[in-house]
């Protein structure tokens, strides 16, 4: 596979003197699901907004090989625009970046459809269920046809069948679309599931410990859930975790 | 709770106090230059209807220009705080001072700078002061509470300042706005009226000065009408602020989806 994007020494100190992460390497492939876990402080939202160039690295770089990609962003809230319904708030990027009008809403009201929510493009942010308003935000994200989505614990406020549930479409929109996805999680199931590669990071400063390739099923389901193959991937991303962080205690 | 309870409610209830207050006047002879019955009251909105309505609209115009003129410039001031935290560093002391001063106090120095001759340019000055700070303040913190990961998203998909401000600030602003326009309509009145009594009976023509005029002849039946006039006028612009606030914001903002329901 070919290389998507690379930080070289990344480190980022906060104007408060915070180091959030320290002299971080880490490649990802085109079309890989990648799951970043790591302790709670340790740089993971920073890395993510690094690559997305919303923040500047004090130190290092991001190298992107053949240029950089559309990219989407999904954080832990949906964080919609309460007073646009969701065909609007799924329209944004498009708007945004100066597509016509009727294009962006045909674009966005696909995209809504992919996830499900095809009935409520008129329904506002309140009118929704936790749940959907998340898809609503995933149907913005990839209403723009990125080519990399970076996630920030985009499941973490939702209940397990609705995790479950969004972790399918997740998989299957991405395969799909051949999006790469980089994915912040606490969740060590979770990250099973998804990933084709899980990295594990150190306590703040953060750096990489582990890189866990996981050998996916492409049909993955509830059934999968139960194998050894998936407890053995939930095993070592565990032991990876606890390692990491006995290391920094 | 029936829905026709809470309109007939108050009404019977005022129905009955005026009654009684008719009834009591003429029983225990309130003198008229005391308290004047209901009927004496209404009897001065037929005489003076000329006089009240000349003053009616004064005061009214002087509100509403006072209004808007806060309202342009309270916006305007707050935009320009959000986007340059030197600019507000620098002026908001003096928005500030504006503020606590008593309106009272600065009211003959505003009307001795502008002229006596020009007295309806000092009331609205001194109607714009009292309307302009609520405005500015909340639109200012409404600005300043746009969602952090919004903002990033927008300057992810190369959003313009501009487009920032107009797409996402503004529009979140609007509860905050529309929460200092209801407070600000009334202290547009409030400040007017005020202003009108500082200024002496000069040249002022509008319900301030009709107050203290009827005040110094004794005619307390017209003060009283006057006085009804303000009421009504303060409650017409809480009511009008309060059905746009509900147009604006019913679909989506907390305050008004609980009233539809
Ligand atoms: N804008 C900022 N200014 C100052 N310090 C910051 C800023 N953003 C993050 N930090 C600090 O940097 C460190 C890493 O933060 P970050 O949000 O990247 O961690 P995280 O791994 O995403 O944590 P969590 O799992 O709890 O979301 C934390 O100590 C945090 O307090
Ligand atoms: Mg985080």
């Amino acid at each position: 596979m070919t290389s998507l994007l690379s930080l070289h020494g990344v480190s980022k100190t906060f104007d408060s003197g915070t180091q959030a992460i320290a002299a971080l390497d880490l490649e990802v492939r085109t079309g890989e699901f990648l799951s970043l876990v790591g302790p709670s402080g340790c740089g993971k939202s920073t890395a993510l907004r690094i690559i997305a160039g919303l923040i500047a690295p004090t130190m290092g770089n991001v190298a992107w090989p053949s240029g950089r990609p559309e990219i989407g962003f999904v954080f832990q809230e949906p964080t919609l625009m309460p007073w646009r319904n969701a065909l609007d708030n799924a329209r944004l990027p498009l708007e945004l970046k100066g597509i016509a009008r009727a294009d962006a809403e045909a674009r966005s009201r696909q995209a809504l459809a992919r996830v499900g929510l095809g009935e409520f493009g008129h329904a506002y942010p309140r009118e929704l269920s936790g749940g959907m308003k998340m898809r609503v935000s995933i149907a913005r994200a990839i209403a723009a046809h990125p080519k990399l989505l970076l996630m920030d614990e985009p499941f973490a406020a939702l209940d397990e069948l609705t995790r479950q549930s969004l972790n399918d479409d997740l998989l299957k929109l991405a395969r799909e679309d051949g999006i790469t996805v980089i994915f912040v999680t606490h969740s060590v199931y979770e990250s099973a599931y998804l990933s084709d590669r899980v990295v594990v990071m150190t306590p703040r400063p953060g750096r990489v410990t582990a890189d866990i390739a996981i050998a996916q099923p492409a049909d993955r389901s509830v059934a999968y859930r139960l194998t050894p193959q998936f407890t053995d991937a939930a095993g070592r991303i565990s032991a990876a975790l606890g390692d990491a962080m006995s290391r920094a205690a | 709770m029936k829905r026709w309870l809470t309109y007939s409610v108050p009404v019977a209830l005022g129905i009955a106090v005026l009654a009684f207050w008719e009834w009591a006047v003429t029983h225990w002879q309130v003198p008229r230059f005391v308290l004047p019955a209901p009927s004496a009251i209404a009897q001065s909105f037929v005489d003076d209807r000329a006089q009240l309505a000349a003053a009616t609209w004064t005061t009214f115009r002087i509100v509403i220009e006072a209004f808007v003129l806060a309202l342009v410039t309270g916006v305007a001031l707050a935009i320009l705080f959000a986007q340059s935290r030197i600019v507000e560093l620098a002026l908001y002391p003096y928005a500030v001072i504006l503020q606590v001063t008593p309106i009272i106090a600065i009211a003959p120095l505003i009307v001795i700078w502008v002229g006596y001759e020009h007295i309806d340019r000092a009331l609205l000055i001194l109607a714009w002061i009292v309307a302009f700070f609520p405005i500015l303040a909340n639109t200012t913190l409404g600005l300043r509470s746009a969602d952090r990961n919004l903002i990033d998203l927008f300057r992810l998909y190369g959003a313009s300042r501009w487009q920032i401000l107009w797409k996402l600030q503004l529009p979140g602003a609007l509860p905050y706005l529309l929460g200092a326009m209801k407070i600000s309509g009334g202290l547009a009145l409030i400040g007017a009226v005020v202003a009108e009594f500082a200024a002496g009976t000069g040249t002022a023509t509008g319900l301030g000065w009709t107050i203290t005029e009827a005040g110094n002849r004794l005619h307390i039946e017209t003060m009283f009408a006057a006085l009804a006039i303000l009421s009504v006028l303060g409650v017409a612009i809480f009511f009008l602020l309060s059905a746009l606030e509900w147009a604006l914001l019913r679909h989506w903002h907390e305050s008004a989806v609980s009233r539809q329901e």
